[in-house]
């Protein structure tokens, strides 16, 4: 059945050139279609980049929005995933006056560590699944996180 | 060969065939224009309205199938031109507009008349392009003029700045084309189009609804000959007028918003649309859910984006229509014309209930009556261009189009102002024919200062204003929906529109009968002169049938029935 606005991800492969990035945001914005998350890099080796897109929408919403990114002229490929394998990165600084070891062995629960061990704070790093990176978020809440980056998503079709 | 970027772009237009250039200089783009100055191979139209030198590339290229060129310097040269730039992006019409820009060094410093162009025509262009190096410009250009024409055809613009056009660089225009990411569809999938002709041959009520994308295709002759040998009953879109001729019994008429009871009951009661380059849009279906609720779809068009977009198609076949409907064609003998019989009778009796017709019951001309009388008298002789407002679905209704790329008109964007310098660029691509604008009281004052090109330039578009003192189709909707209050309506303050046109030096008739009428058409296609002629028409006649906006099509309010005309 059609879930409405379940999330989806979708990869684009686009020429690597200036105003490529706008010329997709802009086709979001302009079709009132939303950006959950956005990550970008170039691909190594070509003239193309890779986009990873977390949206959400119903079916049709999500036909029209890869339809309407393969119509941008420097656009290749557009994939919309249906088994993939995703993960996303998350950095948090905490106050070095909270329980490193704890810390550290949450982290390490998901796929990450202590990046970094400073005076007064320590930055860990983990990467793992989106909703998983959401999960570790909640937990760490009570050691008084002072500040928190995500990445966005990054995906590959299995 | 070492050529200047200004040069370069003469160069490519020169080897893109263009015949016409419409534009405004201005410092940006002067390097440009010192070459225009130069050569002898294109003419250039000076407007005196960067919008207008849009819309006269938008009609000649409407009026030719050939792509418009426009050319305009940065900051307010180009804004000005943004509304051009938005209607063909909407009508899907092939421009490539060429601006100037600041100098690479100011870029980013808000320089005199910087606007970042680009950001502002990016979505509302095909594509568009900001030229940093002058050895790009071949390959550039190269790619504005394909991408423009092919696929769904488009605007594209592309913005050079100042020293890019004096640099000098190598220019080679033989350069192969290497859109690795631009493959547009034009052949139709075979299984696909036999699927769909063997549901047609399985259908008891099919209608064609036919489209604008015909027009862009040239494939009106094909789908003429496919209605014909199918024997299926047809609606046209708007952008659709004068893909079946007038007189073909086939032909129901218009549909939609302002479309015919028989058009807009036959797309209710199908039970299978055969969608031929048309987008279902909003003013076409009107209440989605009860859009030709119980018949199959099939659709046919270039953009697969536009293909199950608003209505499912269960057909979904890309590709150039004309490709598709010369297959389609092959297998016509699948279909036997004589089992709709019983439907076209059924689209007849619906025609003979409510025909498209009006009243004659004032004293002043009805405006649908001028368009018929330039019909009766022009016919095919005319080439027909409009504003927008009453006078637009008048002319989409009642004039007796027998031709595609006769009809010229705003249809997406809906742009007052569009008319009189798209009808100037009709003239230029069709010398020949009669170049007429109808036009309303309103509009006309959007870009009436055009009255100047067309008289420097000797093109004598005749532009016949139905004058009912409002901006009628704004009034219409107060009338019905706001409880008849006219806010801001009321053009009855109106310029002498007969000393108007002479002050640039054109010709004027104020007319307030049917002799008068027919003298002064008469005369202004005998003097071949720019002409404005003002009639007097009944003020608060409304465009009928009506579905209310976001109303199911067969809830229609129709003309209320008197006697007939
Ligand atoms: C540039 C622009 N501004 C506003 C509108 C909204 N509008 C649509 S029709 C119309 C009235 C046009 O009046 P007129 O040209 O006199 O034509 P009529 O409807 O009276 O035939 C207006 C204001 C528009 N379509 N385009
Ligand atoms: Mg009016």
């Amino acid at each position: 059945m059609q879930e409405e606005n379940a999330r989806r991800v979708i990869s684009v492969i686009v020429v690597n050139e200036a105003s490529v990035l706008s010329r997709i945001t802009d086709l979001f914005s302009g079709r009132g279609y939303n950006i959950t998350s956005l990550t970008v890099a170039p691909i190594p080796e070509s003239r193309y980049s890779r986009l990873t897109i977390v949206t959400s929408g119903s079916i049709r919403v999500i036909e029209q929005i890869t339809k309407q990114l393969h119509k941008l002229i420097p656009v290749l490929k557009v994939y919309e995933h249906a088994d993939l394998v995703e993960k996303e990165m998350a950095l948090v600084k905490f106050p070095a006056s909270e329980n490193i070891t704890d810390i550290a062995s949450l982290c390490a629960a998901y796929n990450g560590k202590i990046v970094n061990v400073g005076e007064n704070v320590i930055i860990t790093m983990v990467a793992d699944e989106p909703k998983r990176v959401d999960n570790f978020l909640k937990i760490i809440m009570k050691y008084n996180p002072k500040e928190i980056v995500r990445s966005g998503a990054v995906a590959l079709e299995r | 060969m070492q050529i200047s970027g200004a040069q370069m772009v003469i160069e490519a237009l020169i080897a893109e065939g263009v015949d016409t250039v419409f534009g405004y200089p201005g410092g940006a783009i002067m390097n440009v224009y010192d070459e225009i100055y130069k050569q002898t191979s294109f003419k250039h139209i000076l407007t005196r309205h960067e919008q207008a030198a849009v819309h006269a590339a938008e009609g000649y290229s409407k009026a030719s199938g050939k792509v418009g060129v426009a050319m305009i310097t940065s900051g307010p040269g180009f804004t000005n031109a943004v509304t051009g730039l938005a209607d063909a992006y909407m009508d899907s019409i092939p421009l490539v507009i060429i601006s100037g820009q600041v100098p690479m060094s100011l870029i980013g410093t808000d320089a005199f008349q910087e606007i970042d162009a680009v950001g502002i025509s990016r979505s509302c262009t095909k594509h568009n392009y900001l030229v940093t190096d002058a050895r790009d410009l071949a390959r550039i250009l190269k790619e504005a003029f394909y991408i423009a024409a092919s696929g769904r055809p488009g605007p594209v613009h592309v913005d050079i700045p100042k020293d890019v056009t004096a640099q000098i660089a190598e220019f080679d225009y033989s350069v192969e084309l290497d859109l690795e990411t631009y493959k547009p569809h034009t052949k139709g999938n075979p299984r696909q189009i036999k699927k769909a002709m063997e549901a047609i041959a399985k259908a008891r009520r099919p209608l064609f609804y036919l489209g604008g994308g015909i027009i862009n295709s040239n494939a009106a002759y094909e789908v003429r000959e496919l209605v014909q040998k199918t024997g299926i009953p047809a609606v046209e879109t708007f952008m659709a007028r004068g893909t079946l001729s007038h007189d073909d019994e086939l032909l129901i008429s218009m549909l939609g918003m302002h479309g015919s009871y028989a058009a807009n009951m036959a797309m209710s009661e199908t039970d299978l649309v055969i969608g031929l380059g048309a987008r279902f849009d909003d003013r076409v279906t009107g209440k989605l859910s009860e859009f030709a609720k119980n018949a199959g779809v099939i659709h046919v068009d270039i953009d697969p984006a536009s293909i199950s977009k608003l209505v499912k198609a269960d057909y979904p076949i890309v590709g150039d229509v004309k490709n598709i409907v010369n297959e389609m064609l092959e297998s016509v003998s699948l279909i036997n014309p004589s089992r709709y019989s019983s439907w076209r009778e059924t689209i007849r009796n619906f025609d003979e209930l409510h025909p498209l017709t009006y009243h004659e019951d004032s004293e002043r001309i009805k405006p649908q009556w001028v368009i018929q009388r330039v019909g009766e008298l022009l016919g095919d002789s005319a080439n027909i261009s409009t504003d927008v407002g009453q006078h637009q679905m008048w002319a989409a209704q009642f004039y007796p189009f027998s031709r595609p790329r006769q009809w010229i008109s705003s249809g997406g964007l809906g742009t007052m102002g569009f008319g009189f310098p798209a009808a100037m660029g009709v003239k230029v691509a069709s010398p020949e024919k009669i170049s007429i604008n109808f036009t309303g009281d309103g509009s006309i004052l959007m870009n009436c200062q055009e009255l100047m090109t067309a008289v420097e330039k000797k093109l004598p578009v005749i532009n016949i204003i139905l004058n009912n003192n409002y901006l009628g189709m704004v009034r219409q909707w107060q009338t019905l929906f706001y409880d008849k209050r006219h806010s801001e309506t009321d053009l009855s303050v109106q310029p002498n529109f007969v000393k108007l046109a002479e002050a640039f030096g054109g010709i004027g008739y104020r007319v307030t009968t049917k002799e008068e009428f027919d003298a002064a058409l008469k005369e202004a296609v005998e003097k071949n002169v720019v002409t404005f002629i003002d009639v007097v028409v009944e003020r608060l006649e409304n465009v009928m049938p009506m579905v209310p906006a976001g109303g199911s099509l067969f809830n229609m309010m129709l003309l209320e029935k008197k006697e007939r005309k």
